[in-house]
């Protein structure tokens, strides 16, 4: 949506900021320059991490009187790479440079019904969508999943909101949502938007992939800031042009990689268009694929992969505890294009 | 970076704004098949076609890719559209369902689709917020597909702001000037107007008492009544909807037979179709119809009256395109107001508050005057 995603940059002016659940902060912005959010819209907003400027993007939850007002929401992420840490310093009075508001997550109204499914902080992107859909009278339903209620940020005002067509599932509750039953609930008109973690979104794209449900009514947007593991510092290696960089838990391989003098290409920085493609020559590890770009047999091939989001780890299994002790960290070798 | 924002005061406009959040004709219901086309409507350029099941669909004419002309391209499937440079894939909702040398499809890659009702023998697309696209916000325009009434029209691209068509429509006196041999009167200037307007709709009434009919009613008349001679009761009623449709009931009767005082069955009654959809700040399509409620089996009578009508609106096609190239070539001069344009400054003061609504158009309050 080329039109509607021209950057304008502009100060904004923190007015408030509240604890709306464990570990994460409601952020009220005013913007210099205020614009409407079109639901699904988020802003891109430069961060201070370590001395350094750098660019992170946040969904817009809501959207006051034509968008002088706008929230976000921040978890502050135990393996953030400081983006998070950086927003929860933040206090009434602050001043931030942001974008008006972008738009990649567009919701369409039209649809015979909708599901919107929202995992942990990814409800952020979806109490818009929900808002609106309510607003225009569609027949849809929300369904918010997290770990445990304290984690899960808007429950009450949500329910207040849409009542019957909210649907919570809380893990420490034993209420975990049901990929596979959530998915039988659509048919060939419904469109389902979604926003969660990487492994409850792949579930979902599995599950609809198999139902033969029209692929393009699967919306989700991804951030590229959630893996299969958690981010361990590892290697990455370019014998070719004699570059080893390390790349700490904080970084994306791709910023290592520029770091230490690679040439690099890339654009949307989210494992989405596919032009940070590097090809693997030799790997002592695994592949964390975070990337949308690529299918399935291609992850599991493992020679390529989008370096802007996803990384190398020593464990075969997913779980941190099982990285072996003293095997170092994993190391990919690579070339670029 | 704010786009240029037009100020709701005394002044009266040049170039008008155009509200987004309006219906606006894109096409006739013809025109819009399975081989898409290109149209360009409240200056944003669109691909226009049909899926299989015949649903009309409206998306950006541009693709997400490289913003390539998708109107340029085919119909591909049961809704879908493909770009003719890389051949991605776009269905009806503007999604893309297929990419180039890729196992999958980034799910960013979208195109605009644009909401669309088929309603009157017209397409009608909403470029403004999508959650406030009513159907029922659609002008009435019920005569084009009523069985009580016949007739057809046409589309014209008028080299001009819309509302300069618009001012042309709501005041009729111009007639008889620029229409002089056809709808034409003295009378026309002569005779008193009443203006009203409430809510989106603003109405003109004019009557013409025991007057000649001008060729074109005589015409009419004779078409219903074969060998009418005599005096005539003529009227002009103009019924504005915002932001951009006029219809006019138009008609005479047998003089002093009531027409005025409601019975026209001695007369002969069309409706003026007109509704303008801008095209950008100084063109607009115009699309018109001459519906009548008399000899509806008649296909010669509406061919006749569209091939006159389509005569007298070339006149004021030719007037309309004359007076932008003047206001253009004349920046520096204003408007003045009559009180023959109390119809029309009431369609700008409507269009205005639509605009304020919008956000793109600041009121007089607040920008302080």
């Amino acid at each position: 949506m080329a039109a509607t995603n021209v950057e304008v940059w502009q100060h904004a002016t923190v007015v408030d900021v509240q604890d709306v659940a464990a570990g994460i902060r409601r952020i009220v912005l005013e913007p210099a320059l205020p614009k409407t959010a079109e639901p699904g819209a988020h802003i891109d907003l430069k961060v201070r991490i370590a001395g350094q400027e750098d660019r992170r993007s946040y969904s817009i939850v809501d959207s006051a009187d034509g968008g002088r007002r706008l929230a976000l929401s921040v978890l502050k992420a135990p393996a953030s790479r400081g983006g998070s840490e950086f927003m929860h310093t933040l206090a009434a009075g602050d001043t931030l440079e942001v974008t008006q508001p972008l738009q990649n997550f567009p919701l369409r109204v039209g649809a015979e019904q909708y599901i919107l499914l929202a995992g942990g902080i990814g409800v952020t992107a979806m109490i818009n969508m929900a808002r609106v859909l309510k607003a225009v009278k569609a027949d849809y339903r929300m369904v918010y999943a997290g770990r445990s209620r304290d984690a899960m940020a808007y429950l009450d005002r949500l329910r207040e909101e849409h009542g019957d067509r909210l649907q919570v599932h809380v893990d420490d509750e034993a209420t975990s949502l049901q990929v596979g039953e959530l998915v039988a609930g659509a048919d060939m008109d419904t469109e389902l938007y979604m926003c969660g973690p990487i492994r409850l979104m792949d579930a979902v794209r599995r599950a609809w992939t198999e139902r033969e449900l029209p692929v393009a009514n699967l919306r989700y947007e991804t951030f590229g800031n959630s893996g299969w593991y958690d981010p361990e510092e590892f290697v990455v290696r370019i014998p070719r042009l004699g570059i080893e960089a390390t790349v700490g838990q904080g970084r994306s391989m791709l910023e290592a990689l520029e770091e230490a003098g690679a040439d690099m290409m890339f654009d949307c920085r989210k494992g989405e268009c596919g032009l940070c493609e590097v090809r693997v020559l030799a790997l002592a590890g695994a592949i964390d694929h975070r990337d949308v770009f690529y299918s399935e047999r291609q992850q599991h091939a493992a020679e390529k992969m989008c370096c802007c989001v996803s990384r190398a780890v020593t464990s075969g299994t997913g779980a941190q505890s099982d990285a072996v002790p003293g095997r170092g960290p994993a190391v990919v070798t690579i070339d670029v294009s | 970076m704010t786009a240029a924002v037009q100020t709701a005061s005394s002044t009266t406009h040049k170039v008008m704004g155009h509200p987004l959040n309006a219906w606006y004709v894109a096409g006739w219901d013809h025109e819009v098949t399975r081989k898409p086309m290109a149209r360009r409507i409240a200056n944003r350029p669109l691909a226009l076609y049909r899926t299989e099941d015949g649903k009309a669909v409206a998306l950006a004419d541009a693709c997400w890719h490289r913003l390539a002309p998708l109107s340029m391209g085919k119909t591909m499937g049961k809704d879908g559209i493909q770009c003719p440079y890389h051949g991605i894939v776009y269905n009806s909702a503007g999604r893309c369902v297929s990419m180039p040398a890729q196992e999958t499809i980034n799910p960013s890659a979208t195109v605009p689709s644009f909401p669309v009702v088929e309603r009157h023998r017209y397409v009608w697309v909403w470029l403004g917020d999508p959650t406030r696209a009513d159907p029922d916000l659609v002008p009435d325009m019920h005569q084009m597909d009523s069985p009580e009434w016949a007739g057809d029209g046409e589309t014209i691209h008028a080299d001009c702001n819309y509302q300069l068509v618009l001012d042309n429509l709501m005041d009729l006196t111009h007639e008889e000037f620029v229409h002089s041999s056809s709808i034409g009167q003295e009378e026309l200037s002569e005779s008193d107007f009443v203006v009203s307007h409430e809510g989106n709709t603003v109405t003109v009434t004019r009557w013409m008492h025991n007057i000649d009919a001008p060729p074109f009613w005589l015409k009419n008349m004779r078409d219903k009544f074969p060998g009418f001679e005599g005096k005539v009761d003529r009227w002009q009623i103009i019924t504005f909807q915002a932001p951009s449709t006029i219809c006019i009931d138009v008609g005479v009767a047998k003089a002093g037979t009531g027409a005025p005082e409601g019975d026209r069955s001695q007369g002969v009654n069309g409706f003026v179709m007109n509704t303008i959809s801008p095209e950008t700040d100084r063109s607009c399509h115009y699309f018109w119809a001459f519906m009548r409620n008399y000899r509806l089996d008649s296909q010669l009578i509406t061919t006749q009256l569209r091939d006159g009508v389509h005569g007298v609106f070339g006149e004021d096609e030719e007037m309309l395109k004359a007076q932008q190239q003047a206001i253009d070539a004349n920046p520096d001069y204003e408007f003045y107001n009559l009180n023959i344009d109390a119809g029309g400054m009431w369609v700008r003061r409507l269009i205005e508050r639509m605009l304020v609504a919008e956000g793109r158009m600041a009121s007089a309050v607040q920008a302080g005057i």
